[in-house]
């Protein structure tokens, strides 16, 4: 009997190896190990098996159970493996044939420019100050100290706006009338920067723009002093270009800052750059916001960015920044 | 401003080096836009005469051009030029010479040919821009001698300085002078011509002045009157005769050098006489042929509305009240006061005794009409930033003097001056502290003194401060303010030490700056590029892009094209969308955020101005558009955003509507109207959301609360509902939503129309997944749930659960 037992388990052990696929696998499964199979016919004859010959054949029943089950399971293992590589070669697919469909979208580079130095401003201690692009003379012009017939507004080719009187709403010329605006909604001490859009009636050429960006630093409160804004300057200066950067000052006049200067950067290599105007907040401009201003000093500096951001990329024509075109749009 | 260093040095009593007067310049305010050296580059440059002119053999474009260095020898030298003829005396670059830009010139020989020298263009000297040929000297030249001789050109430096309005002593040689002495510490030696005429007997004299005529009698027996009736245009009035002059004098070299030089055209004697003061002493003057003056008389008075003359240039200009005039004994206009004088008193060939003018005019006056006629003269610019009115009678000698020299002029001993207003100037208290607290300086009071004296403002101690009296050539300065900036420029602004802010300070960007950045994030994480076409619109363009056609317009616009202010962002990408199209960029996708101008509300001047933000996508369909709404509403966690179908200008009559955020309209999604895309030639659809994202900044945001998470299983519903075509699919998906606490969500995951749902309505499925937070639902409950909610959506909607 534990012959028998040990011949059809050698035989159903050589046709689980020979098993092709899970399927016939499963059927071998339950033809040689379930309870209808020929192995399992013995354990209902060990009745007939003295005490000596039950143990015996017992064990070696249990034993080729063992090694089938174990052959089968090792035979599935198998086979899924097979099936799995042959299902992963139906599948394969070649990663060095996608593109995505859309990439991750471009900022403009002026905006760029006006996030990068908002970024360095606020990492300064300033905030962030808007006003309108449409503005009346008095913002623009009259509260920053340029007389009516003042030779200084001929220095702003203005944009003069089809409402109220004559000449009375413009585009802006410059970012300062918000310095105007934040004097007028807010009390000293005043720490902020305003960047915005800005209008001139010139000409457009590949250096000079109708339409550009400004941005423009103000800070009022006690004690503010030209040493302040040469000093503020050059902190912008290291923290924006880098360390090895300088500024300086000279001379220079807009009717609403006094003294003014305009501010020229020294590169590393000691090429300057002429970047902006600045100077100590006018006395009448002061006051025309309600500030005393003998109690309260500020100083102001502005400066363009289409330059900046243009000549970072290697820009040469300004005109392109108002390009729509996406050959331009997308390499930033 | 130009200036020589020549005519600077004139009135410095020491030799200053260019370099360091350029330096000063620029620490002063009068910063150099160009510096040109001239007579430099002439060295080896000697006047030829051609004396034989051949074909060069072996080439077409050159020719053999033998030159008499004055030795009587024939030099050979080939020349690409043709212009010159025999017997021409022309310019010559010697053997070794080295010419302005580099090149040395040397024996050489071209196509078999020596030349022993290289003939010269103007050009090439660095005289002027004519490079049309050789230059031909004036036949009086020698050859032989040194061109620089030959031109009577010293070396010198010429600077170009930019000059801003606060500064109309720097409108003068004298002033620059005046200037840069202090800064690098030499002399400044005042002009002092010798008096020509009388001070005579001042009318209207005083702060305010009266004004009135006054005359003063001639040698021969005659008189010459000032009638300064405009008092309030006029300050003051100073008139001489020059008598005798040779008509047929001319200029000398170094004048007409000079002037040429600082970009004025010599064109008489008088004519530049009277140029060269006004250059010199920043003074404008005006000499009339006194023959042609009637009456021998100037008035001063305002036009009269309509009143016309004919100027210098042969304009008629025709004046307002607000222009003053320079009129004659007939009270017939001869000039535009300050501006330009008249064509009928003109100095001619025949003058021979001179009326000459010189006054202070009020810079207000003179810039108001200059900028009115569009008539700006080197005169008014000087009258409109404030002339010195203490200058006049140095000016006036001055003038004399060269007149005198040059014409052989001899000046009436008596002159008129007449006084109008004058404007009062009293001294200013400048205070130390104040000084040292703009600039950030520890400056003594004497110190300040010392840098406001040699530049003319005259310093008083008063306790620590002083009381300053402003000279009369800075009109600009009137204040305090005035004199700290003084004394800052001259302390120097590089000797100020740089400061840091100390206040304690935090900063930061406002929740609604970081709400657009937020967005930006978003727009680009969408693949989307930033555009920013120009704010400014053609006149059309509105109606082109199916919006309301009027826009607030421009006065003085650049170009037509660009004369209307945008009220929306859609024509500009619109119009972005079709030039990429023209270029066979399909498929683009663009965003913007900027201002757009609505009409002013009312009571108000200014427009209503907004932040719009704008998504356009070319090759898209309008749920692209929808899609990206729910994207941005959901970033910006919005309170029951929602969209509704509408037609709206400018979008598909059947694929827009308005996107809402708590039922308001905030702006507009869908597809650009076919109409619109065919008059931009684009052929593809193009999906569009526009939003008034200032709005969104402060729009009602949902709440940010936690919500909790069960842990026990949920149960999922699908309902899907036949609803009528004008039920919202949001508005059901909000009633299922809603319907019962346990729904924790809805999701729409199709849409059908057609057999056998009914015309005019489609079937909307909605996925509801239910939960509860203690406990798991039982079937029974979740068919309680389920029967509630196709309740509700059936009453509320008039729809019907599909079977």
């Amino acid at each position: 009997m534990i012959d028998d037992i040990r011949r059809i388990a050698a035989d159903a052990s050589d046709r689980i190896a020979a098993a092709a696929t899970l399927d016939e696998l499963g059927g071998l499964d339950r033809e040689l190990l379930g309870k209808t199979s020929e192995l399992s016919g013995f354990k209902r004859r060990m009745g007939e098996l003295d005490h000596e010959g039950k143990r015996e054949v017992g064990s070696a029943l249990n034993a080729a159970q063992e090694s089938l089950r174990f052959a089968v399971a090792s035979r599935r293992d198998q086979l899924a493996a097979v099936a799995r590589r042959e299902q992963a070669e139906a599948e394969r697919l070649d990663l060095t044939e996608v593109r995505a469909g859309r990439d991750a979208g471009h900022l403009h580079l002026v905006t760029q420019a006006i996030e990068e130095l908002e970024d360095v401003f606020v990492g300064l201690g300033f905030t962030v100050a808007e006003g309108p692009e449409v503005e009346d003379d008095w913002h623009n012009f009259t509260a920053l100290n340029f007389g009516q017939y003042h030779p200084a507004r001929d220095m702003q080719d203005t944009f003069f706006v089809g409402l109220g009187g004559p000449r009375e709403v413009v585009m802006r010329t410059h970012t300062s009338p918000v310095q105007i605006r934040v004097m007028e909604s807010q009390k000293p001490p005043i720490y902020s920067v305003m960047p915005g859009r800005v209008y001139r009636n010139e000409a457009t050429d590949a250096t000079h723009l109708a339409v550009f960006h400004q941005l423009e630093c103000l800070v009022v409160d006690r004690g503010i002093t030209f040493g302040h804004l040469a000093g503020t300057i050059d902190m912008f200066t290291k923290a924006y270009f880098g360390p090895g950067w300088t500024s300086r000052l000279r001379p220079s006049y807009f009717p609403f800052t006094e003294p003014s200067a305009e501010f020229d950067l020294q590169r590393p290599d000691g090429s300057w750059l002429e970047l902006g105007g600045c100077g100590m907040v006018h006395p009448n401009v002061l006051a025309n916001c309600g500030i005393d201003p003998e109690e309260f000093s500020g100083f102001a500096f502005g400066f363009g960015l289409d330059r900046l951001a243009a000549t970072k990329h290697g820009v040469t024509d300004l005109r392109e920044l108002a390009s729509t075109d996406v050959r331009f749009l997308e390499q930033f | 401003m130009k200036v020589l260093s020549t005519w600077l040095h004139e009135f410095l009593d020491a030799e200053v080096s260019p370099e360091v007067i350029a330096d000063a310049f620029d620490d002063l305010g009068t910063p150099v836009e160009e510096e040109v050296r001239l007579g430099e580059g002439l060295a080896g440059i000697e006047v030829v005469r051609v004396v034989g002119l051949r074909p060069h053999p072996n080439a077409d474009k050159i020719q053999l051009v033998d030159v008499d260095r004055g030795d009587g020898e024939a030099l050979q030298i080939c020349c690409g030029a043709f212009n010159m003829a025999v017997g021409d005396h022309i310019p010559l670059a010697t053997l070794g010479t080295v010419m302005p830009g580099g090149m040395k010139i040397e024996r050489r020989k071209l196509r078999g040919e020596w030349s022993n020298g290289m003939l010269c263009s103007a050009r090439e000297l660095g005289l002027n821009e004519d490079h049309e040929g050789i230059f031909i000297l004036e036949p009086t030249t020698v050859p032989g001698t040194p061109l620089a001789d030959a031109l009577g050109i010293d070396p010198d430096v010429l600077w170009e300085l930019e000059v801003n309005p606060n500064r109309p002593d720097a409108m003068s040689v004298v002033g620059l002078a005046r200037d840069v002495a202090a800064k690098v510490g030499v002399g400044f030696v005042a002009p002092a011509p010798p008096v020509a005429a009388g001070p005579g007997e001042p009318v209207g004299w005083g702060a305010t002045g009266s004004g009135g005529a006054a005359g003063a009698a001639l040698s021969d027996g005659g008189a010459f009157t000032v009638d300064v009736a405009a008092t309030d245009g006029c300050g003051r009035f100073v008139a001489r005769v020059l008598r005798g002059l040779d008509p047929t004098a001319t200029s000398p070299a170094w004048m007409q050098h000079r002037l040429t030089e600082l970009g004025m055209r010599p064109i008489s004697a008088l004519v530049d006489i009277s140029n060269y003061v006004m250059l010199e002493q920043g003074t404008p003057n005006h000499p009339y042929d006194m023959a042609k003056v009637a009456g021998s008389t100037l008035r001063v008075r305002w036009a009269s509305a309509g009143e016309q003359l004919v100027t210098l240039d042969d304009v008629t200009r025709t004046f307002t009240a607000d222009d003053l005039l320079i009129c004659d004994g007939d009270d017939r206009a001869v000039g535009i006061a300050g501006i330009m004088g008249g064509a009928a008193c003109e100095i001619g060939p025949e003058t021979t005794d001179v009326l000459l003018e010189l006054a202070w005019f009020d810079p207000t006056a003179i810039s108001r009409s200059s900028r009115r006629l569009g008539l700006r003269s080197e005169a008014s610019a000087r009258f409109e930033k404030g002339c010195d009115p203490a200058a006049l009678d140095v000016a006036a000698d001055r003038f004399c003097q060269l007149a005198a020299e040059i014409c052989g002029a001899t000046t009436e001993p008596a002159q008129v001056d007449v006084r109008g207003a004058l404007p009062d100037r009293p001294p200013v208290r400048v205070r130390t502290a104040r000084v040292n607290a703009l600039l950030g300086t520890d400056l003594s009071a004497a110190r300040i003194g010392e840098l406001l004296e040699p530049i003319g403002f005259r310093a008083e101690p008063v306790g620590d401060d002083h009381d300053v009296s402003i000279p009369t050539w800075r009109f600009d300065s009137a204040t305090e303010i005035d004199v700290v900036e003084e004394v800052g420029r001259h302390h120097g602004y590089r000797n100020i030490a740089n400061r840091e802010l100390t206040e304690p300070r935090t900063g930061h960007l406002t929740d609604a700056q970081q709400q657009r950045r937020g967005v930006r994030r978003l727009l680009c994480g969408l693949g989307l590029a930033e555009a920013l076409p120009l704010p400014f619109l053609a006149p059309g363009q509105l109606a082109d892009a199916g919006l309301d056609p009027t826009g607030i317009e421009l006065v003085n616009p650049l170009v037509a094209e660009e004369s209307v202010l945008r009220t929306a962002l859609l024509p500009g990408l619109v119009a972005a969308v079709a030039r990429n199209h023209a270029r066979r960029q399909l498929g683009v996708g663009l965003w913007e955020i900027g201002h757009v101008f609505l009409p002013p509300p009312p009571d108000q001047l200014l427009p209503d101005e907004r932040e719009h933000v704008a998504v356009v996508l070319a090759g898209r369909e309008a749920p692209a558009a929808v899609e990206v709404w729910q994207i941005l509403a959901d970033h910006l966690r919005l309170a029951d955003p929602a969209v509704r179908n509408a037609d709206l200008p400018g979008l598909h009559p059947t694929r827009g509507g308005q996107v809402t955020v708590a039922g308001e309209a905030v702006g507009i999604v869908g597809e650009i109207d076919p109409a619109v895309l065919d008059r931009h030639d684009v052929a593809e659809r193009v999906a569009y959301l526009e939003v008034d994202l200032g709005r969104l900044y402060d729009a009602p945001r949902r709440s940010q609360a936690y919500r909790q998470i069960s842990r026990f299983p949920a149960s999922d519903i699908d309902l899907a509902f036949e609803v009528p075509d004008a039920v919202s699919a949001i508005a059901v998906e909000r009633t299922l939503a809603g319907g019962d606490e346990l729904v924790w969500s809805v999701r729409l995951f199709d849409v059908y129309r057609g057999p056998p749902v009914a015309d005019g309505s489609r079937s909307l499925a909605f996925a509801v997944r239910l939960q509860a937070l203690d406990r798991t639902l039982t079937d029974a409950e979740v068919a309680e749930v389920r029967t509630r909610l196709v309740a509700l959506v059936e009453s509320t909607h008039g729809a019907s659960l599909r079977g």
